[in-house]
């Protein structure tokens, strides 16, 4: 392969034609027949060229190192294998850094071939489910902990195999500097590096590194290679989350790094004695250290560099290259390497002659890297441009490349200058609980009573179990299985029917798309933290801490430029919980729900825009549009993660099967069992009805939860030939009519990049499927306009889909906070923001709020509803935009050329700049235009809702009038039977309940005031026979006798009311009446005055009968329990009195059938069954008296009747009259 | 009213084994005078069911009821018209709706062939002349009568409060315009739980979203809130997302901390409401 870039080099072969050779397989007419002719003979290494390419380059930037410890100088001796002798890779044991991909040889046969040989010794990632193996001579995921989260793939091994060539020319193990040159995620196979690097987050100690000034405490670099026996020292968390159980502090973390690091040094097999650069001041291990300065005047061989840069450019301009946005992290750290490790004399003094073959190093020295990195970078530029404003600016900003090409940073400027794409990784969150839909969640919807309570405990569990994750996850020691796993499975258990399962699924998937749907809420932003702090902080400094939240929460977010898949954030929550309910019943539901979904979802018709003519007046609309598809795309990515998840979860394992016989046996075992949803079909479907920006992203995220078996599943392996042929065919700079949007290719080779890089698929996959490049022919005539072709990714969405390409705007930052040259655009110093407290809540933003209300608004609606309205919203704006352009702007139009004929008569036949006039007359036109466009709209809009409203109530009219009758005849017998039911065996309510008259104000006392009052003095009352000086009573305590007027009074007010009355209420005020009525009669109530006279008078008790008469005749809307009066207990007040009077009893009596609230025949058997009771002698006898008294004279005028007069007239003692 | 929790705690310290009569609940409002009288009688009642929680197990096991019913009818025996069981019950530190209970169970169990059951104890308890012992039924009204805080009549009032402010909430909801579906509503719809109201457009207090609001007659004291928050506001809002309280009575200050989360406590109707406006750009 050396052959291929020497002969490049020596000029034999021009740039295009060997790029058209790696590409294609068939010769072109194009190519010359003398270049072809040297390039037949080297055909059956044509696919190894490419990653010979990016190992060569891998390898001859491994010397440049910017800071860290002395580097040891190469091995004697091995400086002989240069890349252009060896005849193609060395084999077995290279470095992990220097050797990107394996040898095609080594592993062309096929991805099945002895796989245990080659990946025996590799550590892959541990796959979502944080399994953690310990494959023998793997080095442990603890090491990662403290390394860059992208160095493990880098990590060379000191001890590999020192006959390989190419590693004993240039792989000293501290020449890998993990900070600077982060793995490119393949690995050789053989190399114990693994790939840790895509599943390692940074510590706090690399994090701190890249964000801030240079340090003076911990120049050291990360323990790169840490053997695995010493490693689960410094990290025990399988995630690598950050810091260890223990918490050390960071001072203590570095003093065991360092620790590490000089036992690192120690075991290293080669010699650590440096040989300086000359002039460079000598990397001490604790001192500052500063980016040695470019100069484009020291660059060493040119013309040399600019070829390979072509060479390599031209690869990734074609897809060549397995990942676009790993060479561009690539070239960027070149681009910011700080300085060269010395080499030997002889590498730095190039051989004069050898300059322009590959016989001197590449780089020899960091004037080298940045002149070579900025090659590539101009050639990149379109993709660069499309970068978001950050990293322009940081681009344009970098001194190197203002340097070294004044013009390229010139088109980055103006890139930055024209950008808008302001990507901000904080979004709001959206979290809140799932809806209760009366029509998917209400009693009918289950099959009996019981399950539907079952799911309402169940609901509310799930919310619990939520919020305390919530709450605790974060907290040290805290375990999901310990904490929430037996409640978990708890309610799982009483999810027997299937219906259960379904209704319990839904709820579960949709609470996952609310929580997690927004990148924000993969970002850990959990329900309701963020509104707090920013109502704390404030509309205004709401930017400021946007961007606090980014510096601290970004560089964790994501592990370098490839990292493993992850569930962030509250996703975690809900992989947890499908993991610890471990019910196969509710995976099995849950696949089927998220599959269903999946279909729906991808097969919906995203409503385009209507093809315009002209491109700018679609803006407003393609606004909408994008919304919409990113909403639907997150949706799908979120939800075919999932059932990635769930559907690989039986077969996931954190080594691939150890023998090819065990392999074998999978293989059929599992080809078998057919895929849980055929995404293959999809993916198809998707290619030809141009839809591949939405269909691959989410079969990416799909795909990336596979096992190990599941490449080589033909049904799989297929799926990725499908997709490797479609990232070659990604070509940005094909830009043709049809052709697909820019932005929309860059999200979909930046995620298939990434799905290159996981762990679980064959690294050699890449370069393997060459040989059926021409199946690739997918149909596309049928849809000329599918979604490929309509702008609809923005910066926002491909940088929320692939947060990875951030690392490229970090690796910029780092420079900039380390270089010391000048102080960086973007790492300012954040003054910290002090807060009121939560008590004191600022004034949020109207629209703010406002807008937030729509949302909530529409959160407890049908989601149907929100739909109509959308749709209405975007058809009606789309139609004021259609109206706009034929009447308005047609009109304006015409006004403006008159105005420039006016112009142009004023003016003379010079006429003046043509942009100054242009610019002249839309100043004049537009304001007159957007008044005439805001009434238009106004019109339109008015308009469209009179039609709306015309038209729904004509609907509810016609309705209405066909169907009244019977709906209010089934209304009504429902209510009948509710009240029926509510009433139980009482007989309804005498008369219809009447409310208070409308003139009300209701301004009389409350029930609960009265019934209190009642209370109170009912407990003041002699209420029993004995007439005892009842409990606990003050001697001012008593009745005024004015007092029970009033409150008879109040009580008739509140009863004509009746707004706060409640049926309980009236009742016990009924039964209180009646007992009033009975003290009454008896004389009972004692009087607050002088001792004297402590007994109502005669005319007041009878005053206060007739109240009550009245208030039982005409207010009381509940029955009143009359027949109490003649309880034995009531009538045996009267036997207490000292002397007995009748007649007020009699009064009452003759009264109540008077007004007939009881019948005569009622009040006879009361009286009758007073007899059945043990009376004192006396007392039985005037009984019967009154008894016969009320039987014979019905209509005794009133007059005081005395007991002595029923019983014994000649008693006579007793009282005159009054 | 809103209290803080030392305030609270101030109060809650001078109910510690108080009577629940009267004269207690007077002298308590001389104590704190800037407190009003419907929220020293809640947290009274509160403080006072904490109390009878502690200590209920020890007034029911079975010789506890023996000698309450020995001394009840030795007592009576000497002098059918003394407050007997009301003594008892303030003697022995118990609600005397629960002693009139206990003591009538009792009873009945001696004079009745089958052991009574639950509702017709109720039932004797609402309406004391139902008790075929007229001694008894006055001792039963009288302590039912004497109770501040447990007991039929009492249950009556907690009743009528409630739905009087319910009452007032809708009223105050109709007159800001609201619309809303109440309980009654929402259980004819189907819903499993079912706040008072839930407002059918939501409305924003203090830049909070609020879906829902609950109406509680009581003071928000930390044990009824949890309880609440566990049984009923929680369960709202993981239907219907976040919602509002109002403890007419008052709460305690600190416990107003689910705002973020989306439970906001207020002791009375909120001022400042911010609805949807419905404007064309």
């Amino acid at each position: 392969m050396a052959a291929v870039l020497e002969s490049l080099l020596r000029e034999e072969l021009s740039v295009a034609a060997a790029v058209r050779w790696i590409a294609r397989s068939a010769q072109s007419s194009e190519d010359d027949p003398r270049e072809a002719a040297a390039l037949s003979s080297l055909r059956p290494l044509r696919k190894e060229f490419v990653p010979f390419l990016l190992n060569f380059l891998r390898e001859q930037s491994s010397r440049v190192l910017p800071q860290g410890p002395p580097t040891p100088a190469k091995a004697p001796g091995s400086s002989t294998g240069l890349p252009g002798r060896s005849g193609g890779p060395p084999r077995g044991g290279r470095g992990a850094r220097n050797q990107l991909f394996p040898p095609i040889e080594a592993s062309s046969a096929t991805a099945a071939d002895a796989p245990s040989a080659r990946r025996g010794g590799r550590r892959r990632g541990p796959g979502p489910a944080r399994e953690r193996g310990r494959g023998p001579g793997g080095l442990e995921e603890g090491v990662s902990g403290e390394c860059l989260p992208w160095a493990g793939g880098r990590r060379p091994r000191s001890s590999g195999s020192p006959s390989s060539p190419s590693l004993a020319r240039s792989d000293p193990p501290n020449l890998s500097n993990l900070e600077e040159f982060p793995p490119v995620g393949s690995v050789p196979p053989g190399s114990a590096g693994t790939k840790p690097s895509r599943r390692i987050n940074p510590t706090p100690v690399s994090e701190e590194r890249s964000l801030s000034k240079p340090k003076t405490c911990f120049t050291s670099p990360p323990i790169s290679c840490v053997p695995s026996s010493q490693s689960s020292v410094l990290d025990t968390s399988p995630w690598g989350h950050g810091l260890p159980s223990g918490c050390r502090s960071l001072q203590e973390e570095r003093e065991m790094l360092r620790k590490e690091r000089s036992k690192q040094l120690q075991q290293s097999p080669t010699p650590a004695c440096p040989t300086l650069e000359p002039g460079s001041p000598h990397p001490s291990r604790t001192g500052h250290l500063t980016a040695q300065p470019a100069d484009p005047a020291r660059v060493s061989s040119r013309h040399r560099l600019e070829l390979v840069a072509l060479v390599y450019s031209s690869c990734i301009a074609e897809n060549l290259v397995p990942n676009l946005f790993l060479e561009l992290f690539f070239v960027l750290q070149l681009l910011t390497a700080r300085r060269m490790v010395a080499a030997k004399d002889s590498d730095l003094e190039p051989t004069p002659g050898a300059v322009d073959s590959l016989e001197s190093p590449l780089f020899q020295s960091v004037h080298d890297c940045v002149f070579f990195a900025v090659q590539v970078l101009e050639h990149q530029f379109h993709v660069l441009s499309h970068l978001d404003k950050g990293t322009l600016k940081l681009l344009a900003e970098n001194e190197r490349l203002l340097c070294f090409s004044p013009a390229l940073q010139g088109r980055l400027r103006a890139a930055y200058e024209g950008s808008v794409a302001k990507v901000s990784l904080a979004m709001p969150p959206s979290a809140q609980a799932v809806s209760f839909q009366p029509e998917t969640d209400n009693r009918a919807n289950f099959s009996s009573d019981r399950a539907f309570h079952t799911f309402k405990k169940q609901r509310d569990v799930f919310y619990e179990v939520l919020r305390e994750w919530e709450d605790r996850h974060e907290e040290p020691g805290w375990d999901f299985e310990k904490g929430l796993g037996s409640r978990i499975r708890a309610m799982m258990g009483q999810l027997s029917a299937a219906c259960s399962h379904s209704h319990f699924v839904r709820l579960f998937q949709k609470q996952l798309l609310q929580m997690c749907q927004s990148p924000g809420g993969a970002g850990g932003t959990v329900l309701g933290e963020a509104p707090d702090v920013l109502n704390m902080l404030g509309a205004d400094k709401l930017g400021r801490l946007r961007r606090l939240q980014e510096r601290l929460v970004a560089p964790q977010s994501s592990g370098g430029p490839c990292p493993p898949p992850t569930f962030p954030g509250c996703q975690g929550f809900f992989r947890d919980f499908i993991l610890c309910a471990s019910s196969f019943q509710f995976n099995q539901h849950l696949m089927d729900s998220l599959s269903l979904k999946i279909r729906e979802l991808n097969s919906l018709a995203l409503p385009q825009p209507e093809p315009s003519d002209e491109d700018g007046e679609s803006d407003v609309d393609w606004q909408g549009e994008r919304r919409q598809f990113a909403v639907v795309l997150l949706s799908l990515r979120l939800l075919a993660k999932f059932l990635g998840f769930v559907a690989f979860l039986p077969y996931r394992g954190p080594e691939p099967p150890p023998t090819r016989e065990l392999q074998d046996s999978i293989l059929s075992l599992r080809s078998q069992v057919p895929p849980v949803l055929d995404v293959r079909a999809l993916l198809q479907q998707g290619l030809r009805a141009r839809r591949a920006v939405l269909t691959v992203p989410w079969l990416v995220e799909f795909l990336s939860l596979a096992d190990h078996i599941v490449p080589m599943l033909d049904y799989y392996r297929s799926i990725f030939t499908l997709l490797l042929h479609l990232h070659r065919s990604l070509v940005l700079s094909k830009e043709s009519e049809g052709e697909m949007c820019f932005l929309n290719k860059l999200l979909l080779l930046a995620v298939l990049g990434w799905l290159f890089q996981i762990p679980t698929v064959p690294e050699d996959l890449f370069f393997l499927e060459e040989g059926q490049l021409d199946v690739f022919e997918v149909d596309t005539v049928a849809s000329e306009h599918g979604l490929d072709s309509m702008p609809v990714v923005d910066q926002q969405l491909l940088y929320t889909c692939c947060p990875y390409i951030g690392e490229l705007r970090k690796l910029l930052a780092s420079w900039v906070s380390g270089s010391s040259g000048r102080s960086g655009g973007l790492v300012r110093k954040i003054t910290p923001t002090t807060t009121t407290g939560l008590g004191a809540q600022p004034p949020q933003t109207t629209q703010g709020l406002q807008a937030q209300l729509a949302q909530a608004f529409f959160h407890n609606q049908p989601p149907s509803l929100r739909r109509t309205v959308e749709f209405v919203a975007e058809r009606i704006g789309s139609n004021c935009v259609k109206h706009i352009k034929a009447t308005l702007v047609a009109e304006l139009v015409r006004q403006a050329e008159s105005l420039l004929q006016e112009q142009l008569v004023t003016q003379g036949q010079e006429g003046g700049d043509p942009a100054q006039l242009l610019e002249i007359l839309c100043s004049q036109l537009c304001p007159h235009g957007a008044q005439s466009w805001t009434w238009a709209f106004t019109t339109v809009l008015s308009s469209a809702e009179n039609i709306a409203v015309s038209l729904a109530t004509e609907k509810a009219c016609a309705w209405l009038s066909a169907n009244i009758t019977a709906l209010i005849r089934r209304e009504v017998k429902a209510a009948v039977s509710r009240t029926l039911r509510a009433q139980g065996p009482e007989p309804a309510a005498r008369g219809e309940r009447r409310g208070c008259s409308r003139a009300c104000e209701h301004h009389a006392p409350l029930p609960s005031h009265l019934i209190s009052e009642i209370k109170v003095h009912s407990s003041l009352l002699p209420s029993d026979v004995l007439s005892l000086a009842v409990g606990p009573r003050d001697p001012e305590e008593g009745v005024a006798p004015e007092y029970l007027e009033q409150l008879l009074g109040q009580l008739g007010q509140m009863l004509r009311c009746r707004q706060f009355l409640c049926p309980p209420a009236e009742q016990h005020l009924a039964k209180c009446s009646v007992e009033l009525a009975s003290l009454l009669v008896a004389d009972q109530i004692p009087i607050l005055g002088p001792p004297a006279q402590h007994q109502l008078e005669r005319g007041q008790a009878r005053r206060l009968l007739l109240m009550l008469l009245s208030l039982w005749k005409d207010d009381f809307q509940v029955p009143v329990p009359l027949q109490l009066l003649l309880r034995p207990r009531n009538v045996a007040l009267l036997a207490d009195t000292r002397p007995r009077e009748w007649d007020l009893l009699l009064f009452l009596l003759r009264e109540l059938v008077e007004k007939g609230l009881m019948r005569r025949m009622e009040i006879e058997a009361c009286l009758g069954s007073l007899h059945e009771t043990q009376w004192p002698g006396d007392f039985s006898e005037e009984l019967a008296t009154l008894f016969n008294l009320f039987l014979a004279e019905p209509h005794v005028p009133e007059h005081q009747l005395r007991a002595c007069e029923l019983v014994q007239p000649n008693r006579g003692t007793v009282l005159a009259q009054s | 009213m809103i209290l803080t929790k030392a305030q609270y705690d101030e109060i809650a310290q001078c109910l510690v084994s108080v009577p629940p009569t009267r004269q207690s609940l007077r002298k308590l409002k001389q104590r704190f005078p800037s407190q009003s009288q419907a929220t020293l009688l809640s947290i009274f009642s509160q403080e006072y069911q904490k109390h009878i929680k502690r200590t209920h197990a020890k007034h029911h096991t079975s010789e506890a009821i023996e000698s309450y019913y020995q001394r009840y009818l030795n007592g009576v025996r000497e002098n059918g018209a003394a407050p007997v069981l009301l003594q008892l019950a303030n003697e022995v530190d118990y609600a005397p709706s629960l002693m009139a209970r206990i003591i009538l169970e009792r009873f009945l169990q001696e004079h009745e062939e089958a052991p009574p059951s639950k509702s017709v104890i109720n039932s004797m308890l609402r309406d004391p002349s139902q008790i075929p012992d007229g001694v008894l039924a006055n001792q039963v009204y009288q302590c039912i009568v004497n109770d501040c805080c447990y007991g039929p009549l009492v249950d009556c009032i907690k009743h009528a409060i409630g739905h009087e402010h319910e009452v007032l909430l809708r009223d105050l909801l109709l007159e800001k315009n609201l619309s809303f579906l109440d309980e009654d509503q929402l259980r004819a719809r189907g819903y499993d739980k079912t706040p008072d109201f839930i407002l059918q457009v939501p409305v924003a207090v203090e830049g909070h979203i609020i879906h829902w609001i609950e109406s509680k007659a009581s003071f928000g004291d930390e044990c009824s809130h949890h309880a609440y928050l566990h049984d009923q506001f929680w369960s709202y809002w993981n239907r219907f997302g976040p919602g509002l309280v109002i403890y007419w009575y008052g709460f305690i200050q600190e416990l107003d901390c689910n705002r973020e989360r989306g439970i906001l406590l207020h002791a009375c109707f909120p001022t400042d409401i911010v609805t949807l406006c419905h404007s064309v750009a």
